[in-house]
C-alpha cells in the first residue's frame, strides 16, 4: 500500500509542472503572436550595442541624496533625454545610489552635456509674453520701434531689461525648434533671459531670478479650500519656502501684485523651460504662496514633484561610460552561447558516465531547467522590463553545475539507500527525504548570496545575480516537479527496479546483498555497514539469514533461482573481499 | 563504472577511507602555507595588476580588425591626444585594445574616429568605454559590503540550520582559506582585477558555502546521537560522513568546473580580455579550491572545534578504551 502514495504524488507533481509550463509558454506565445514582446529575451547593451553611463549624483554642499530625490533625479533626466529625441533610452537607479542611462546608439556631444547638467530651478519675474512660435518676418517690430531703454534696471521686473538685441532675439525665436535643440544650458542667474512654457504654449522674456530653486523647502497638491474653510474641489499647488525665500517672496510679490499684464506674472523655470508662469493676485508674506488654474489631480502632483525637485539641484558625475558596438555585442552573445552549449554538452556525457540511464533523468531535468529559464527571461523582459547581460549568460552557464548538482546529491543519496539493502522504490523515497533537506539547504545559501549580491551590486553584478538566483528557484521547481517525480515512477519499472547493468542502480554494482532484505523491514543506518566489513561478513550474513521469517525466506530462495547470474557475481564480490 | 562505483561502496561502508581529519595537522599546515603564500606573493609582486576599472582611463576595443598593426593605434591616439600614453594590445583574432588615461568626452569620441579610421573599420565597430576614477573603488566597497553582508547572513542561517554555531565559524574560516588563495593564484595569473573578476569571487563565497552545506549536512545526519553508539568516536564518525560524499564531491566539482572551463576557453579563444574571462578564471580556481577546502579544511576543523566539547571528548575516551 505504502507505495501507491508516492506514485500518485509523482503524477500529481508532474502534472502541475505540466500546467506551469503550459500556462508560461501561452502567455508568451499569445504576447508575441500580439507583438507585445519578442520571441526572446531581451539584451542588455553589452550584448544588443549601444551606449551605457553610470552616473553619480552630485549634491551642492554636503547633503546627502535620499531615494525619492534619485527617482525624481531619474525623472528629469528621462524627461531630458525623451526631449532630446533618442527613442528606447532607459533610465534606472542603481544600489539607491547611482543613475544608469542605456540607450542605443552614440549620444551626441549635447544629449550628453544634457544628462549631466543639474536641473537648476528658479523664480523670475516675467517681463514681456508672446507666442510660441516666431514672429513672422514681415511683422516684427520695425528697428525705430524696438525698446531703447537708457535707465539701469532698478529691480527685476524692470522693463529697462529689455534690450533692442534682446527683443530681436526674442520675436525670432521659435520654441519648437530651439526646444528641439535641447538647449539646456544654464543662463546667468543676474541676466533676464528667453523662456518657452510648454504647458500654456507661450514664451517670455524673463528678469534676473529673484529666488534661486533651494530656497523651496517643499511643495505639496491639495485640494483648495473655499474663505469659509469648504473644499472647492479644486485642485492647487502650494510651495512652501525657508526663511530667506519667504522673505524674498514677500517682496517680490509686493512689487508684482501692483503691475499689470505679463509683467504681474512670476516664472517657475526648471533647466531654462518655465513649468509654470502664474499670475500674482496678492502679496504672500507667509512664504507659502497657493498656485491654481485649471489643474487636475495629476498635473497639479506633477507640477509639486517638480518643485520639491528644485528644492535640491543635482548634478551628475559620469562614474563609466560605454559604448559597445554591436558587432562586439553579437561576438560576445555568440561566445556566450557556445559555452553554454559545449559546458552543457560536457556535463552530458559526463552524467551519462556516471549514472547510466539515469543520467537521462540529469539530462531531462536540465533541458526542462533551460527551458523554464528561457520562459523565464522572456517572461521577465516583457514584464519587469528585465534584461539579460553578458553577466546574466556567465551566471546562466554557472548555474548548469549548481543545478546538476541537485542531482548528483539526490542520486548519491538513494544509492546509499540502496547500499544499506533498501529495495530501490524505496530506496527513493527514503533517499528523497534526506535530500530534500540537503538540497533545500544549499539552495538556501545559494539565493541568500544571490539576494545579496543582487542588492548591493553596481554595473554588471546585478545581471549576474538574478540568473543565479533565478536558477536557484528553477531548479527547485524541477527537482521537485520534474526529477524525483520521475525517479519515483521509474523506480516501479522493471528496468530500474530489477538493477538492470545500465540503469545506474545497479545493485550488485552498489555492493548491495538484496537477499538481506525482508519486505517491510527497515534496517537501521550504517547496520549494513558493519555487516559488509571484512571477515565478520558470513558471519553477519548467516543471523540475517537467520532472523528472516519462513515466507521472506521462501521470497529470498525464489529470488536467488530465478537471478542465478547475480548471485555468481555477488559471490566474487565476496571472495575478493 | 565499475570501479568508481565500486570505490564509492568501500568509501560509504567504511572499508575505505581517507584520512581527511585524523591528518587535520598536515592539512591546517599546508593551507595556513598556501594562505601565506598567497599573501605574500602580490605584496612580492609589487599588488595586484588592476584593471582600467580600478585606475581610471578610457578604453576602446576595434573588432573586425584587418592589419593588427599596434603603431596604428598609438598613432590614432597621440594624433588626437598628443602626449598621452596608449597601450595597444592585440587581443584577439581580429580585435584590438586600446587602453589610454582618462580623457575628456570629446577626446574619447575622437579617438573612436581615428580608430576606425586608422584600423579600416566602420565607426561601428569601435567599442569605447570610459571610467571615472572612482568607479572601481565603488565597485569593490560594494563588493566588500556584499562579502560582510552575506558572511553574516549565511553563518545565523547555517547555526540555525546545523544548530551549532561551530560548523558555521568552520564554514567560514574555510571560505576565507578559498577566498585567500583563489586570490593569490589569480595574481599569480597575472590578468588583471576587474569587475567581473570580483563577481567571480563573490560567486565562490556561494559556492565554497554550498558545498560545505552539501557536505556538512551529512556530517550532521552521521553524528546525530553519536553518543548512544559506540562502534566509532566522533572523529571517525566526521570522517566517514566526508568520505561518504566524496563521490558526491568529486561529481559535483566536476559538473560544475566543465561549464566553466567552457568558459573559460571560449572567453580567452574568441574574445579574449572581457567579462567572461576574468570572471570564469576566478571561478575555475575558486571551484576547484572550494571542493578541495571543504574536505581538506572545513571538516577537519568543524571536528577539531568540536574536539574539546564535554559530550564528544567523554566519548571519545570511552571508546579508547573499550
Amino acid at each position: 500500500m505504502s507505495s501507491i502514495r508516492p506514485v500518485k504524488q509523482a503524477r500529481k507533481a508532474l502534472l502541475w509542472l505540466l500546467i506551469v509550463f503550459i500556462i508560461a509558454t501561452g502567455v508568451l506565445v499569445a504576447g508575441a503572436a500580439t507583438g507585445k514582446t519578442a520571441w526572446g529575451p531581451k539584451l542588455a547593451l553589452d550584448l544588443e550595442g549601444g551606449t551605457e553611463m553610470i552616473l553619480a549624483p552630485r549634491v551642492q554642499g554636503n547633503q546627502t541624496i535620499n531615494q525619492e530625490q534619485l527617482d525624481q533625479a531619474v525623472e528629469i533626466i528621462r524627461q531630458r533625454v525623451d526631449g532630446s529625441g533618442v527613442s528606447e533610452s532607459e533610465i534606472t537607479t542603481q544600489s539607491g545610489r547611482n543613475v544608469v542611462v542605456s540607450m542605443p546608439g552614440t549620444p551626441d556631444q549635447a544629449t550628453r552635456d544634457l544628462i549631466q547638467a543639474s536641473a537648476a530651478m528658479e523664480f523670475r519675474p516675467v517681463l514681456v509674453s508672446g507666442a510660441y512660435e516666431a514672429t513672422p518676418k514681415d511683422k516684427r517690430t520695425a528697428k525705430a520701434e524696438l525698446p531703447n531703454p537708457k535707465d539701469e534696471p532698478k529691480n527685476a521686473s524692470d522693463t529697462s531689461w529689455v534690450t533692442a538685441d534682446l527683443y530681436k532675439q526674442f520675436e525670432a525665436y521659435d520654441c519648437k525648434t530651439e526646444l528641439a535643440k535641447g538647449s539646456g544650458e544654464d543662463a546667468d542667474p543676474k541676466k533676464p533671459m528667453i523662456s518657452c512654457d510648454t504647458g500654456t504654449q507661450a514664451k517670455y522674456i524673463l528678469g534676473p531670478q529673484e529666488i534661486p530653486g533651494d530656497q523651496i523647502s517643499d511643495a505639496y497638491a491639495q485640494l483648495a479650500r473655499g474663505s469659509n474653510g469648504s473644499v472647492t474641489g479644486e485642485w492647487v499647488v502650494v510651495i512652501e519656502f525657508n526663511q530667506q525665500g519667504t522673505k524674498t517672496f514677500a517682496d517680490t510679490t509686493q512689487r508684482l501684485v501692483a503691475l499689470q499684464g505679463a509683467q504681474n506674472q512670476f516664472a517657475i523655470v526648471l533647466d531654462g523651460e518655465t513649468i509654470s508662469a502664474p499670475t500674482t493676485n496678492a502679496v504672500i508674506s507667509d512664504g507659502r504662496p497657493q498656485i491654481s488654474g485649471g489643474f487636475t489631480q495629476e498635473t497639479s502632483q506633477a507640477l509639486a514633484e517638480q518643485l520639491k525637485y528644485g528644492a535640491l539641484p543635482i548634478s551628475f558625475d559620469i562614474q563609466s561610460e560605454r559604448q559597445v558596438s554591436a558587432t562586439l555585442g553579437a561576438d560576445q552573445l555568440k561566445a556566450g552561447l557556445i559555452a553554454g552549449v559545449i559546458g552543457l554538452v560536457l556535463v552530458f556525457i559526463y552524467s551519462l558516465f556516471q549514472y547510466r540511464a539515469l543520467g537521462l533523468v540529469t539530462i531531462a531535468s536540465l533541458l526542462v531547467s533551460g527551458i523554464l529559464t528561457y520562459l523565464a527571461l522572456v517572461l521577465l523582459g516583457w514584464g519587469m522590463n528585465y534584461r539579460l547581460s553578458l553577466a546574466g549568460v556567465a551566471g546562466l552557464i554557472v548555474a548548469i553545475g549548481l543545478i546538476a548538482d541537485s542531482f548528483i546529491v539526490y542520486f548519491e543519496r538513494v544509492r546509499d539507500e540502496l547500499r544499506d539493502g533498501r529495495p530501490l522504490a524505496s530506496a527513493v523515497d527514503i533517499g528523497w527525504g534526506r535530500a530534500k533537506r540537503t538540497i533545500l539547504a544549499s539552495k538556501a545559501v545559494n539565493l541568500l548570496a544571490a539576494v545579496v549580491l543582487y542588492i548591493v551590486a553596481v554595473g554588471n553584478v546585478r545581471g549576474f545575480a538574478f540568473t543565479l538566483g533565478l536558477t536557484a528557484l528553477i531548479d527547485l521547481v524541477v527537482v521537485y516537479g520534474l526529477t524525483h517525480p520521475t525517479l519515483v515512477l521509474l523506480a516501479r519499472t522493471r528496468f530500474f527496479a530489477d538493477g538492470h547493468r545500465l540503469s545506474g542502480l545497479d545493485p550488485s554494482l552498489l555492493g548491495v546483498e538484496p537477499l538481506y532484505k525482508g519486505a517491510g523491514q527497515i534496517r537501521r543506518f550504517g547496520e549494513n555497514a558493519e555487516a559488509n566489513r571484512g571477515k565478520k561478513n558470513a558471519k553477519a550474513s548467516g543471523e540475517a539469514a537467520k532472523r528472516m521469517t519462513i515466507a521472506e525466506r521462501r521470497r529470498a530462495e525464489a529470488l536467488q533461482s530465478s537471478q542465478p547470474g547475480k548471485q555468481e557475481s555477488k559471490a566474487q564480490e565476496e571472495n575478493n573481499e | 563504472m565499475n570501479k568508481l562505483v565500486t570505490w564509492g561502496n568501500e568509501l560509504y561502508t567504511g572499508k575505505r577511507s581517507y584520512p581527511f581529519t585524523s591528518k587535520h595537522r598536515l592539512w591546517f599546515a599546508i593551507a595556513g602555507a598556501l594562505v601565506i603564500l598567497s599573501i605574500l606573493i602580490p605584496v612580492v609582486k609589487g599588488g595586484f595588476n588592476l584593471g582600467i576599472d580600478f585606475r581610471g582611463g578610457s578604453e576602446f576595443t576595434v573588432s573586425g580588425v584587418q592589419n593588427t598593426d599596434i603603431k596604428i593605434g598609438e598613432e590614432a591616439v597621440t594624433s588626437v591626444a598628443s602626449g598621452s600614453e596608449a597601450t595597444v594590445t592585440n587581443i584577439a583574432q581580429n580585435t584590438m585594445r586600446v587602453q589610454t588615461e582618462r580623457l575628456s568626452d570629446d577626446e574619447t569620441l575622437e579617438i573612436a574616429r581615428a580608430l576606425a579610421d586608422g584600423y579600416q573599420v566602420q565607426a561601428k565597430e569601435v567599442t569605447s568605454n570610459f571610467i571615472g576614477p572612482t568607479w572601481g573603488q565603488d565597485v569593490s566597497r560594494q563588493a566588500l559590503v556584499g562579502l560582510v553582508a552575506f558572511v553574516v547572513l549565511v553563518g545565523l542561517l547555517m547555526a540555525v540550520y546545523f544548530r551549532t554555531w561551530k560548523m558555521s565559524l568552520a564554514a567560514i574560516v574555510g571560505l576565507f582559506v578559498v577566498i585567500i588563495v583563489t586570490a593569490g593564484i589569480y595574481s599569480i595569473s597575472g590578468f588583471e582585477i576587474t569587475p567581473s573578476a570580483i563577481i567571480g569571487f563573490l560567486t565562490i563565497l556561494s559556492y565554497s558555502l554550498y558545498d560545505t552545506v552539501v557536505v556538512f549536512d551529512k556530517v550532521r545526519e552521521n553524528t546525530k546521537d553519536f553518543t548512544k553508539q559506540s562502534r566509532r568516536s566522533f572523529e571517525q564518525l566526521v570522517n566517514l560522513a566526508v568520505n561518504q560524499t566524496l563521490v558526491r564531491s568529486i561529481n559535483t566539482s566536476v559538473v560544475a568546473v566543465l561549464p566553466v572551463a567552457s568558459i573559460l576557453f571560449i572567453g580567452s579563444y574568441m574574445l579574449g580580455a572581457g567579462t567572461l574571462k576574468d570572471l570564469s578564471l576566478a571561478l575555475f580556481v575558486g571551484i576547484i579550491i572550494s571542493a578541495l577546502s571543504t574536505l581538506f579544511v572545513q571538516a577537519p576543523l568543524y571536528q577539531w572545534l568540536r574536539r574539546n566539547d564535554a559530550d564528544v571528548a567523554e566519548h571519545t575516551k570511552s571508546i579508547a578504551q573499550a
